[in-house]
């Protein structure tokens, strides 16, 4: 497994439905994410993108669909066929999911310390290294609940990165980041493609401005379906009403503030407590 | 339709699922085993533990021990003066410390202290990602979080349940031949007359049942958190720890009752 070399592993989702319990968060989705390119997942918030991403990763079983990864379809693999699959991901989740009991660099050394006889001095290093490339490398013997979420997000995304994977998941790297800081993110995904040519990097993401700086294609999910799955050039082209209100930013007709929410009875109690 | 009498169905339903979470935690507790042949860097990982569990419980026990040896030797002193057979008091005192209390009240002092934490430890993990987190580094969350745990409680309850027993003696000489003023050769020589070895192991065994049981309940407890009907998030996390420990504790003294039953 060298991503470096290997030839780059695609993801395709075919009618995938999935959720929680009987709700159905994901109603139907097709979808393609090319192999070597940096796809952006777009959408609102609510909209199921986390949701997806846990599918994609095996942790919630999805109603009915397929999803192919190299060409192999990972639901009709055996459990230890799909863990030997699920090694190959690194996985930035939402909210970093660091290991509240170890420091930054043990953290981020994690992945290799558990599946490899490596010295504790060559874990050190890689994880110093990796803590250097997000900037946190004096940090490193910190504790996760020490640092902002921003930082915790940063180190998430060191350690997702520590082992080279093939295929690379993010969970919104930049929200929670100063503009300077997410500037720095996105370099490093994109550094990270050019000495990886052949790693797949799906990110979830709300910012516009990353995805017209990073993203290769795009898949925007709309009510639980793709709205849009293609490249980002013809995501600008794309003449579609929600798409536009989407780039473009606008809030849509339905959502806006005809009144203030607050009724007579409420505003009066609140200025009797605000009074008192 | 309203329902008008209970079916058969609805009186089978809790005992149904009753002994499908008891099948659920025997998977759970097979799986722990069978990781200690998987999971990396485990020595490391087992003394931390037997550090939190064993070491940091110390105290604690060495102070119920001693409460309880007091309050034994002064209850069976005036109980056994009665009968004028005060002479019995050590062989009373130590069978009943190495067979029943000591292994009883360190496994119950444990799951109050470390088997609640682990319970609430585990369960944050679950419900912030962390062991989604581990699963999908391929590293097994119960190999990691659980095999070490077991492992080193199997170290540390007979040794916690030794130190129990050799405390309680002492508390008991203290309130029966310094307080009281029996005679101290007549307590040490009914103790050394009476205990033999099957109770000594006896007292082993038992603290090691329940540390299996301990571990096995606040384990899954907190790494079924999410799973749980009666609250979510850190309120799930609370009622999961509450439930780990009152199970842990019933559990403890039904298999003590079906244990003793065996032994004697
Ligand atoms: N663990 C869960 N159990 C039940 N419903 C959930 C769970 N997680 C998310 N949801 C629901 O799924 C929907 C999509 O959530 P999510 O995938 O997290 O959205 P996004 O990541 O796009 O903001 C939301 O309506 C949310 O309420
Ligand atoms: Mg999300």
């Amino acid at each position: 497994m060298n991503p470096a070399k290997d030839a780059a592993w695609d993801i395709r989702i075919e009618r995938l439905e999935g959720g929680y319990g009987s709700r159905r968060i994901i109603k139907g989705m097709d979808a393609t994410f090319p192999g070597g390119a940096i796809t952006a997942i777009l959408g609102e918030s609510g909209g199921g993108k986390t949701t997806l991403l846990r599918i994609l990763l095996g942790l919630t079983p999805p109603f009915s669909g397929r999803i192919f990864m190299g060409g192999r379809d990972i639901f009709s693999l055996t459990p230890s066929q799909f863990r030997r699959i699920r090694r190959r991901f690194g996985v930035l989740f939402q909210d970093g999911a660091l290991l509240g009991a170890l420091t930054l660099a043990e953290n981020v050394a994690l992945p290799l310390t558990e599946h490899t006889k490596l010295s504790r001095k060559v874990l050190r290093n890689a994880a110093l290294r990796t803590l250097e490339l997000v900037g946190l490398e004096q940090f490193a013997d910190f504790y996760p609940s020490e640092l902002s979420g921003g930082m915790r997000k940063r180190a998430g995304l060191a350690r997702a990165i520590v082992t080279e994977p093939p295929l690379l998941f993010c969970d919104e790297p930049t929200s929670g980041l100063d503009p300077i800081t997410s500037a720095q993110m996105d370099q490093l995904l994109l550094d990270m493609k050019k000495h990886y040519p052949s790693m797949t990097t799906v990110v979830i993401t709300h910012d516009l401005g990353s995805v017209r700086h990073i993203a290769d294609h795009v898949l925007v999910i709309g009510d639980g379906r793709a709205a849009f799955s293609g490249s980002k050039e013809e995501l600008y082209a794309s003449p579609d009403p929600y798409l536009r209100s989407f780039l473009d930013r606008e809030a849509q007709e339905e959502r806006r503030m005809t009144a203030p929410p607050l009724d007579e009875s409420v505003r009066a109690a609140l200025a009797e407590w605000l009074n008192q | 339709m309203k329902k008008t009498s209970l079916t058969l169905q609805d009186l089978a339903a809790p005992l149904l699922s009753g002994l499908n979470r008891f099948g659920e935690m025997a998977l759970f507790l097979l799986d722990a085993f069978r990781q200690s042949f998987f999971t990396h860097r485990l020595p490391g990982k087992v003394v931390r533990q037997i550090y939190t569990i064993g070491a940091q419980s110390m105290f604690v026990i060495l102070l119920i021990g001693i409460f309880t040896g007091l309050v034994l030797g002064l209850q069976a002193f005036y109980a056994m003066s009665m009968f004028g057979a005060q002479g019995m008091l050590g062989s009373l005192l130590s069978l009943t410390l190495i067979r029943e209390m000591a292994p009883v009240l360190t496994a119950v002092m444990v799951t109050a202290r470390a088997g609640s934490a682990m319970t609430a430890e585990i369960g944050v993990m679950r419900i912030s990602d962390q062991i989604d987190a581990l699963a999908v580094m391929d590293i097994s969350p119960v190999g990691y979080l659980v095999t070490p745990r077991l492992l080193a409680s199997l170290a540390a309850f007979p040794l916690l349940t030794a130190i129990f027993n050799v405390i309680g003696i002492f508390g008991g000489y203290l309130s029966a031949c310094v307080l009281l003023g029996l005679n101290e050769g007549r307590y040490f020589s009914g103790i050394e007359s009476s205990v033999t070895m099957s109770d000594v192991s006896g007292s082993f065994l038992k603290a090691v049942v329940f540390a299996v049981i301990v571990i096995t309940v606040c384990c899954y407890q907190g790494y079924n958190a999410h799973r749980r009907s009666d609250g979510k998030g850190p309120e799930a996390v609370g009622n999961a720890t509450t439930s780990a420990v009152v199970v842990s504790c019933v559990l403890i003294l039904m298999s003590d009752y079906v244990l003793t039953s065996f032994l004697l």
